[in-house]
């Protein structure tokens, strides 16, 4: 249910995500999923990889600023309500959600969803004790 | 006019005058000021020894270091129950320095101020509206003496709210108007873009200073507002506005030279050098009682010269200043220093993040833009929190500075560097 997250700070400039990801894709790094928060003047890249470690570091050397994050990941029903439940549920233990978003799978109903809570403990408990887990190959 | 005789006596007298100043004023610092007198005894020297303005190049260098060292009142050379004002400006790396007036001193610096209005043809019958910030600045309250003095109509409107500004020289029909230049300009769009034109407007002269301008943005404003502009120079250190300023002729600041005597030093050797050489300008002030300076080191570049003014004034003059000999950026008319910036980063970083000062001329308005470069201690993957730090700093520069900045965060090394040195500051204005 803990994945790790790498999110990077980039200027909101041409090209600088097409660069990013050109360096990974030559260093044969996939990306399972991605989001961008934006503003005006700058934007947080944050990526799923399939080895995030090497993508740290590879990163850093280019000279990014980089950081890892411990973020959940569960499956939720592709259907109406499927995402207000475990929300509801975090909600009513207090937890607050800091960034949310969410990706298909191909093969059948399910949803992923990546959040990053404030506090990630309690959260992996609940979620578990109410039968949520993660299948998404992450 | 010429308000006062000495503007206008012969060269023999003004060094009599100056002399007579300048020995008073080296004893009264030697015997009041424990600074100025340990100075003077590290180098052997006694008060006796200067005998006259020819014994000048003698006394030691003040500096603005000396000023942060013995600040706040350490320069103080009369009781304090003899001070009656004190302004402050801005230091280097965030510190303040600190200056005090005696009752005397207030109305010496009105009455040059005075002299400086009159050199531009304003008299009783003229309304002044003072545009100069009032306050800690000398600008403001320096400018407002002087008119008053004159017997003019003071407008002690202050700086900003240029609305108010346009809507008082409509109703009020000031016929003078002091400020910085690159407000006045930046006045000229806000009337504009109101519809108002120059003719419904009652102003004849300017006098511009705080800030270094060009013959060009001279020509600008006197086209622009049909009036005409003349140039003021000063520092807080030595008084404030009014240590020199154009007459008519617009050829040369006369410097009110019986009240501060002035140098130029070569900026390497220190040596003085001679009229027309161009170097740092030094002061000594000859007629200050609270907090008199020996050769303050102003690190403004120009030149001084004589000339046969058709003002018929003898008092000397310095050329428009040309540059400084640090780092020092003048910004809306505020002294700002890279360092004041620096430090304030590093409130926010364990390690001092590249940055870099970017000021531009928008709408005729001073802009300051920093830009930082993320590291690894300012990141977060949570927007909230890098626009709360960005608010932060911006909010820390405008309390070290009193001008707001907008601050941009950067990529990590994407500010361009020399010679692998950041380039910390890129001044785009155009003056």
């Amino acid at each position: 249910m803990l994945v790790k997250q790498i999110s990077i700070f980039l200027e909101n400039k041409e090209g600088r995500l097409a660069e990013v990801t050109s360096i990974l894709a030559r260093a044969n790094i996939n990306i399972n999923a991605l989001t961008i928060a934006d503003t005006a003047d700058f934007g947080i890249l944050r990526i799923i990889v399939d080895d995030a470690e090497k993508t740290e570091k590879l990163l850093r050397e280019y000279g990014f600023s980089v950081s890892v994050t411990d973020v959940l990941a569960i499956d939720i029903d592709n259907v109406p309500g499927g995402i207000a439940r475990p929300l509801i549920m975090l909600h009513k233990n207090g937890i607050s959600v800091e960034y949310i978003y969410a990706f298909l799978a191909k093969e059948d109903d399910t949803a992923h969803v990546i959040f990053k809570v404030n506090d990630i403990e309690t959260a992996v408990r609940i979620l578990t004790k109410n039968g949520f887990r993660n299948t998404a190959k992450l | 006019m010429i308000r006062d005789r000495v503007e206008s006596i012969s060269l023999d007298e003004m060094r009599t005058i100056q002399g007579k100043r300048l020995v008073e004023t080296v004893k009264h610092v030697y015997d009041n000021v424990a600074y100025y007198r340990r100075k003077m005894e590290s180098i052997g020297l006694l008060p006796g020894d200067i005998r006259g303005y020819e014994d000048l190049h003698k006394l030691p260098f003040t500096t603005k270091a000396d000023l942060i060292e013995t600040y706040p009142y350490g320069m103080v050379a009369v009781d304090m129950d003899k001070i009656v004002r004190v302004h402050a400006s801005s230091g280097t790396t965030g510190k303040r320095i600190v200056v005090a007036y005696t009752k005397e001193d207030i109305d010496t610096w009105a009455d040059v101020m005075a002299r400086c209005f009159a050199r531009i043809g304003t008299d009783v019958n003229d309304v002044v509206q003072v545009a100069y910030g009032y306050g800690l600045f000398t600008g403001g309250l320096g400018t407002h003496y002087g008119a008053e003095r004159l017997g003019a109509t003071v407008i002690p409107i202050s700086g900003g709210n240029s609305r108010r500004q346009v809507e008082f020289l409509i109703d009020l029909k000031p016929t003078v108007i002091a400020c910085t230049p690159s407000y006045m300009l930046h006045l000229y769009e806000v009337m504009t873009e109101a519809g108002v034109t120059v003719d419904d407007i009652s102003l004849k002269a300017g006098l511009f200073g705080a800030e270094p301008w060009s013959e060009n943005m001279r020509k600008e404003i006197e086209r622009l507002f049909n009036i005409k502009a003349y140039d003021i120079y000063g520092l807080s250190e030595i008084t404030g506005p009014g240590v020199a300023s154009e007459c008519c002729a617009q050829n040369g600041l006369h410097i009110n030279e019986d009240c501060y005597l002035p140098e130029i030093v070569d900026t390497e050797t220190q040596q003085p050098l001679g009229l027309g050489m161009q170097g740092e300008i030094v002061f000594t002030t000859i007629k200050k009682k609270g907090m008199p300076l020996i050769r303050y080191r102003t690190k403004d570049i120009t030149k001084l010269f004589r000339d046969d003014c058709r003002c018929k004034r003898t008092l000397v003059k310095m050329e428009r200043v040309m540059g400084r000999t640090d780092d020092m950026l003048i910004i809306r008319g505020v002294n700002v220093f890279p360092s004041q910036i620096e430090s304030v980063l590093l409130e926010f970083s364990s390690v001092t993040p590249n940055y870099q000062i970017v000021v531009d001329r928008i709408n005729m308005m001073d802009t300051l833009e920093v830009r930082v470069e993320m590291n690894e201690n300012l990141f977060s993957d949570e927007v909230r929190k890098i626009e709360m730090l960005e608010r932060n700093i911006t909010g820390a520069i405008e309390s070290v500075l009193g001008i707001s900045a907008k601050v941009k965060l950067a990529e990590p090394k994407s500010i361009e560097r020399s010679e692998g040195k950041a380039v910390r500051i890129i001044d785009r204005r155009k003056i």
